[in-house]
C-alpha cells in the first residue's frame, strides 16, 4: 500500500520537475540565456488559462490560449530585449529577473491579488484509504510526450537540425545559410510556450496568484544544473533522480524537507560531476566507445 | 604645501585603476559629502537620522555585492543569505542571555557565522569547479530554501532556547546595538545609530578601495576577466574567490545586524525573492564595478522605493523592474561610472581649451 503511494508521489514529483524545468532548460542549453523570469512566464500561462476558463472558454481551449499569450509574450520580449543580450551572460540574468519582477507586479495591479480558480477536473482515483487526483496522475503521461516531443521536433525536422547547427557553431551556420537570429527567436518563443504549457496544465491545481511563479523555480533550477548541458536527456535524467529523492523525503518528513534533500543532491552532484548528469554518460560512453 | 603633501600621501593607498576618484578633487570633495552626511543628524533631528541609517546600511550589503560580483566576476544572488544568518544569529544570542555584555559580543559571533556559512557554501562552489550561472542559481536556491524553512517555524516546536523563531511573523523585540558591560553599557539608537552605521560604511568603503587596489585586488580583477590564464599564472583562482566570498559574506552579515537591530526585528522576507533581488539591482545600476556608484544607487534607490511606498503605490517595483532593465540595456557600465566619464570629458575638454593659445592654427 505504501509502496503504491510512493509511485503516485513519484509520478507527479516526476512530472512537477520536468514541466518545471523543461522551459527553462531548452532556453538555457540551446541559447545559454538563464531566463531568471522563467517562473513568472508559468504564471502568465496560467494566468491565460484560468482568465480564458473564467470567460467561458472549456478547460482544453483555454489552456492553448495560455500556451499561446506565453508564446507571443516571448516574441515581443526576445525581439525587442532578450536579442540585444545574447553574448552578456550575466546581463541577460538580470535583465530576465526585472522582466520578472515587472511581469509579478503588473499582474497584482491589472488583476489584484487573486482570481476566481478553476477547480480541478476528472475527479479523483482511490485506493484502499489512498485518493489521488486522476487529472494529476495524467500530467505525467503529457510530461512525457512533451519530452517526445521535444525529441522529435530538435533530432528529427529540418527546423531542429538547423536550430542545432546554429547553437553548435553560429558563423558556420550562418555560412550555411541558416539565419539563425530567426532560429534564437524561435528556440526563445518555444521555451515560452512550453513554460506556458506547465502554467495551463497547473492552473487547474494550483492558487493561481501573481507570485505563484517562484514555486517552481527550486524545481526547475535544480534539475537544469543536476541535469547539465544536454537538454532532453539532463531534464529526463534529473527529474527521475529528483523526483525520486522528493517523493522519499516528503513522503517521510513532509515537502520543506523534500526541497531541502534537492538542494543537497544539487550541490553534492554539481561537487562531483561538474558537468551534471549528462556529463557522466558522456564520460561513460566516450570510455566504452574508446575501448 | 606640507599639508598637500601629506594629504597626497595619505590617499595613495586608496588609489588606483579598480576604483573611481584617483584626483585631490575627488577626496576633497569625499570630505565634504562626509561632513554632511556626519552633520545630518544634527540639521534634521534623531528621526531622520534612523530613517537615513537604513539606507546606509543596505549600502554595506551593496558592497558585499560589488566586491564578489564586479570585481571577481561571481554573480552571487545569496547575499542575503549571510545578511538573514547574521540578523537572525543575533537576534538569537542577544534574546536567550539578555545582557549588556552578550549583546555586544552577539555582533561579532553574528557576523562570524555569517563568514562561516560563505565559507562553507563557498567551500562547495568553487573547490566543486563550480562557475558561472551554476554559482548564481545555487545562490539563489539557497535563499529560496532558507525563505521556505524559515516561513514554517510558526509552530511552539521552533523555538531557539527561550525565542521562538515564530515563522511568517519572524522575531520582534530584537534588542538595539550595544556595547560595554552590565551597567556601563551603551546603547545604540537614533543618532548614534546613525553615526555607528556610517562609520561602518566608510571604514567598509576604504577598507575595499585599499584592497582592490592593492596586489589581492589585482588577482580579483584578473579572475574576473579570465579565469583560466589567472590560474596559468600560478594563481589559486579557488582560493582567491573563496576568500572574497567570505569576505562579501561578513560584510553582508554585517550589514544583516545592522539592519536586525535597525528595526528591532527581522522576519524571512529577507530571503524573499524580491529582497535577494535589490542588492543586485542597487549594483547593476549603480555600476558593478565601482564602490562608490553602488552606494550612491542604494541610497537613491532606497530612498525612491520608500517615497514611493511612503504614497501607496503600487507601481514601486514596476519602476524598479523597468530602472534595471534600462541600465542593463543603455548603460550596461552603470550610471555612475558613466557620469565619471562624462565628468572627465568635460574636464578634458576644458583643459584642451585652455591649453591651446588663441589663434593658433591646428
Amino acid at each position: 500500500m505504501n509502496a503504491l503511494n510512493l509511485v503516485f508521489q513519484f509520478a507527479d514529483n516526476f512530472a512537477f520537475v520536468v514541466l518545471a524545468a523543461v522551459g527553462l532548460a531548452v532556453i538555457f542549453g540551446m541559447m545559454g540565456v538563464i531566463n531568471l523570469g522563467h517562473g513568472e512566464f508559468i504564471m502568465i500561462g496560467a494566468y491565460g488559462t484560468t482568465l480564458s476558463a473564467n470567460a467561458g472558454a472549456p478547460l482544453p481551449v483555454a489552456m492553448a490560449v495560455g500556451v499561446l499569450v506565453t508564446a507571443v509574450m516571448g516574441f515581443v520580449l526576445e525581439r525587442t530585449i532578450i536579442h540585444r543580450l545574447y553574448d552578456r551572460l550575466f546581463d541577460s540574468m538580470v535583465a530576465t529577473w526585472a522582466l520578472g519582477l515587472i511581469l509579478t507586479q503588473g499582474m497584482r495591479i491589472l488583476f489584484g491579488n487573486s482570481i476566481p480558480q478553476v477547480s480541478t477536473p476528472l475527479g479523483n482515483i482511490a485506493y484502499g484509504e489512498f485518493s489521488y487526483s486522476t487529472y494529476r496522475v495524467l500530467l505525467l503521461p503529457v510530461a512525457l510526450l512533451v519530452l517526445g516531443g521535444l525529441y522529435v521536433v530538435f533530432t528529427r525536422t529540418e527546423f531542429g537540425i538547423r536550430a542545432r547547427a546554429t547553437i553548435q557553431d553560429p558563423d558556420t551556420a550562418r555560412a550555411l545559410g541558416v539565419d539563425t537570429d530567426r532560429m534564437y527567436t524561435a528556440t526563445f518563443v518555444i521555451g515560452s510556450a512550453l513554460a506556458g504549457l506547465t502554467g495551463a496544465l497547473y492552473a487547474p491545481t494550483l492558487t493561481v496568484v501573481p507570485g505563484m511563479g517562484s514555486s517552481f523555480l527550486v524545481e526547475a533550477f535544480v534539475a537544469v544544473v543536476v541535469g547539465g548541458p544536454s537538454v532532453l536527456l539532463g531534464t529526463t535524467l534529473s527529474g527521475g533522480l529528483l523526483g525520486t529523492i522528493d517523493a522519499v523525503f516528503t513522503n517521510l518528513f513532509g515537502t520543506f524537507y523534500g526541497q531541502i534533500a534537492m538542494l543537497l543532491t544539487a550541490i553534492v552532484v554539481i561537487r562531483v560531476l561538474s558537468n551534471g548528469l549528462t556529463g557522466l554518460v558522456e564520460s561513460v560512453r566516450n570510455r566504452v566507445e574508446g575501448e | 604645501m606640507g599639508l598637500g603633501d601629506t594629504f597626497d600621501r595619505l590617499r595613495r593607498p586608496f588609489e588606483g585603476p579598480n576604483t573611481l576618484g584617483n584626483s585631490r578633487a575627488f577626496w576633497v570633495g569625499f570630505l565634504v559629502v562626509l561632513a554632511g552626511l556626519v552633520g545630518y543628524p544634527i540639521g534634521f533631528g534623531s528621526y531622520a537620522a534612523s530613517s537615513a541609517a537604513l539606507y546606509l546600511l543596505y549600502a554595506i550589503l551593496a558592497l558585499s555585492l560589488t566586491v564578489i560580483w564586479g570585481y571577481t566576476g561571481i554573480l552571487s544572488f545569496g547575499q542575503v543569505v549571510f545578511f538573514g544568518v547574521a540578523g537572525y544569529s543575533f537576534a538569537l544570542i542577544s534574546m536567550n542571555l539578555e545582557s549588556a555584555l552578550a549583546t555586544t559580543l552577539a555582533l561579532p559571533v553574528a557576523v562570524g557565522l555569517a563568514t562561516l556559512a560563505a565559507l562553507v557554501l563557498g567551500y562547495f562552489m568553487f573547490y566543486g569547479e563550480v562557475r558561472d550561472v551554476y554559482v548564481t542559481i545555487l545562490t539563489l536556491v539557497v535563499a529560496l530554501v532558507l525563505n521556505t524553512f524559515m516561513a514554517q517555524t510558526a509552530g511552539s516546536e521552533w523555538t531557539v532556547g527561550s525565542v521562538a523563531l515564530g515563522g511568517f511573523n519572524g522575531i520582534p523585540a530584537i534588542p538595539s546595538l550595544t556595547f560595554g558591560v552590565g551597567e556601563a553599557a551603551v546603547t545604540l539608537d537614533g543618532s548614534a545609530f546613525y553615526w555607528f552605521t556610517l562609520a561602518a560604511l566608510v571604514a567598509s568603503y576604504l577598507g575595499l578601495r585599499a584592497l582592490v587596489n592593492g596586489r589581492f585586488g589585482y588577482t580579483m580583477v584578473a579572475t574576473r576577466e579570465d579565469e583560466d590564464r589567472t590560474e596559468m599564472l600560478g594563481y589559486d583562482v579557488r582560493r582567491v574567490k573563496l576568500l572574497v566570498f567570505a569576505l562579501g559574506g561578513a560584510l553582508a552579515g554585517l550589514s544583516g545586524v545592522l539592519y536586525a537591530t535597525w528595526g528591532n526585528y527581522i522576519s524571512p522576507s529577507v530571503f524573499g525573492i524580491t529582497f535577494a533581488s535589490i542588492p543586485v539591482v542597487w549594483v547593476a545600476v549603480g555600476g558593478r564595478r565601482s564602490l562608490l556608484g553602488a552606494i550612491v544607487a542604494t541610497v537613491v534607490i532606497e530612498w525612491f522605493r520608500q517615497q514611493l511606498s511612503a504614497t501607496g503605490s503600487q507601481y514601486a517595483l514596476i519602476i524598479v523592474g523597468v530602472v534595471l532593465l534600462a541600465a542593463i540595456l543603455f548603460v550596461p557600465e552603470g550610471v555612475v561610472p558613466r557620469l565619471d566619464a562624462a565628468l572627465t570629458d568635460v574636464r578634458d575638454r576644458f583643459a584642451t581649451n585652455a591649453d591651446t593659445p588663441e589663434g593658433t592654427p591646428e
